[in-house]
């Protein structure tokens, strides 16, 4: 299994954020995390990316339990993702924004990175130059490789996001994390996310989804988890979610089904 | 479009930043400027104000790496140049080692010094590492003034001896000159290379998004730590060279204030910016030469141009003035 979350639960200020969450992601799947707003789904994000560790409750992932780590930590096991609030690096070029994503995967420890990219190493400038084109590879499959040089706030949101999953699959997840990916996106910009979700797919990445547009969510995912006020009400297809009324009574309203 | 080797040529610049080449030409015309200058300015008062240029560089770059591009402020920077001059200045004079042996012991001393302020300081942020470190220069330099059994107290620490190394001494302004500009470069260099590679990248993310660069495998306490260390050798090897050039140092060089005009030398060059750091320390080398007028109230004046320069031009001097003439021509 990819990922198991065990019963996870998390507490701000008395508030029961998450309450007993548990689900499973199956390696390949892309698995939707859907909710009114308020519902935990960033915060479950947050969880699995080690941002904060649950008070209770056990995450899960290829057998080794990962609540606890660091987020650095949870990263080199191939957890990546992207930020609802666009987290760009605003000091640096596109490129260099993805460039980062690199970071994890150099064999160099930090001492020897300190002292190597000092004085230039032929390791360091080896490793410079195939960051460079591994990260323009990355930059070219979201199509902002013509971009590359510009400073990433130059971009509009629409592109800024793509350049988050840029950045993000640059770190070679094998479970990826997109919060949101559509917010401010218009109708044609959604379709051509769908397109690059399916994309991504093709490259064995397991993906996880927090998404608002129900078309987007009802079209890509084959799994859904819907919570609400932090605790999971329903888990399954996109049609079962449809058609489940705890859903509809908590969330959807006479909105699905058109 | 994309072309690997063409990226390479053109080195991994960005928009503000100059590109590896650019650092290149700049570090040779620099380097032909100071062998030169002192064919103009020879005399022993210039060349003096020129070294300590040159060390306030060095000092103004470590800080810069921690504060420009890692974003965490350290009030207390001048702690780590008075423990490496002391450190040096006890061990030649009163122990009698060798400066270089010395100057080693000392990195390895503020170094581990640096490591154990560092450990629980950088867990905080802001306003509180502020605190933090303002806190722990404060008990550096009253360590220097009480601690007189070895430090010869408040009244300064004199008799150290010139540095020499391998039979070669330097006995002559011209000497420590050359010297401390070769190390200035040196560390200019190391420093530009720095910022420019893969360690460089994840300071300026922990800088912009602590959240995104964790997500993506950056180790957030163990690079500010690193970078604070760092930060520190660079200042331990300033007050080293400066103790034996100087020949006498007293408490009052490592205060609070100096800690502040370092910080001062970091926003008036400008924030992230390398080449910014030896601007900003001619700048606040100079400018007291010029303040003397002014006396007690020196402090307020350096206050008087932070506060001034934080509300007109936050870029720092060299930036902003360069952004506004560039505004201007494109009008």
């Amino acid at each position: 299994m990819m990922l198991s979350i065990q019963e996870a639960s998390i507490n701000f200020g008395g508030v029961h954020a998450l309450r007993d969450v548990t689900f499973q992601v199956t390696e390949g799947s892309i698995k939707a995390i859907i909710g009114p707003n308020g519902a935990g789904k960033t915060t479950l994000f947050n969880v699995i990316s080690g941002f904060y560790p649950p008070i209770s409750g056990k995450i899960v992932m290829f057998d080794k339990e990962i609540q606890g780590l660091k987020p650095h930590q949870v990263a080199a096991l191939g957890v990546n993702r992207t930020f609802q609030n666009i987290e760009l690096f605003d000091n640096m070029t596109v490129v260099e924004n993805v460039m980062v994503g690199r970071h994890g995967l150099s064999s160099a420890g930090l001492v020897k990175g300190i002292i190597g990219s000092a004085f230039r190493s032929p390791f360091v400038r080896r490793e410079e130059k195939d960051i460079k084109e591994r990260a323009m590879h990355y930059l070219d499959f979201v199509g902002l490789a013509p971009r590359a040089e510009e400073n990433a706030l130059a971009l509009p949101l629409g592109h800024q996001r793509y350049l988050e999953i840029a950045r993000a699959l640059a770190a070679e997840p094998k479970l990826l994390l997109l919060d949101e990916p559509a917010a401010g996106l218009d109708e044609r910009e959604t379709e051509d996310l769908s397109r690059l979700i399916e994309e991504i797919r093709k490259l064995d990445i397991t993906i996880m989804l927090v998404e608002h547009d129900m078309n987007l969510t009802m079209d890509i995912s084959e799994e859904i988890v819907v919570l609400d006020y932090g605790e999971m009400i329903a888990e399954g297809t996109p049609r079962e979610i449809q058609n489940n009324k705890k859903v509809i009574e908590a969330y959807l309203g006479e909105d699905i089904g058109d | 479009m994309y072309d690997p080797a063409g990226f390479w040529v053109s080195g991994i610049s960005s928009g503000y930043r100059m590109s590896s080449r650019g650092n290149i030409i700049a570090v040779l015309v620099l380097s032909g400027v100071m062998l030169g200058l002192p064919l103009l300015l020879n005399n022993d008062y210039y060349l003096s104000v020129l070294i300590i240029i040159g060390l306030n560089t060095i000092l103004a770059l470590g800080l810069n790496l921690l504060m420009g591009y890692a974003g965490q402020i350290s009030l207390g920077h001048a702690a780590f140049f008075g423990l490496g001059a002391y450190t040096s200045g006890i061990l030649t004079t009163s122990y009698g080692v060798h400066p270089i042996p010395a100057l080693v012991i000392a990195l390895v001393f503020v170094g581990v010094v640096a490591i154990i302020v560092g450990v629980p300081s950088l867990r905080l942020r802001g306003y509180f590492l502020g605190m933090a470190t303002l806190g722990f220069g404060v008990i550096v330099s009253i360590l220097f003034k009480e601690m007189s059994f070895i430090t010869q107290g408040p009244s300064g620490f004199r008799g150290i001896p010139e540095l020499s190394a391998f039979g070669f001494v330097f006995d002559t302004d011209l000497k420590y000159y050359y010297l401390i500009w070769t190390c200035t470069i040196i560390i200019l260099m190391i420093s530009a290379n720095i910022i420019n590679s893969r360690i460089g990248r994840a300071l300026r993310a922990i800088h912009t998004s602590e959240a995104a660069a964790g997500s993506l495998g950056v180790d957030i306490q163990a690079y500010k730590l690193a970078i604070f260390v760092l930060s520190a050798l660079y200042a331990s090897l300033a007050g080293s060279l400066y103790a034996h050039f100087i020949g006498f140092i007293s408490p009052s060089s490592f205060g609070f204030h100096f800690s502040i005009v370092l910080v001062t030398m970091v926003v008036v060059g400008g924030m992230a910016s390398i080449w910014g750091a030896i601007f900003g320390a001619s700048v606040l080398t100079l400018l007291p030469e010029f303040l003397m007028v002014f006396e007690d109230y020196e402090i307020v004046v350096y206050g008087l141009i932070l506060m001034l320069i934080m509300i007109f031009l936050p870029e720092g001097l060299t930036r902003g003035v360069i952004e506004r003439i560039k505004g201007r021509l494109a009008r």
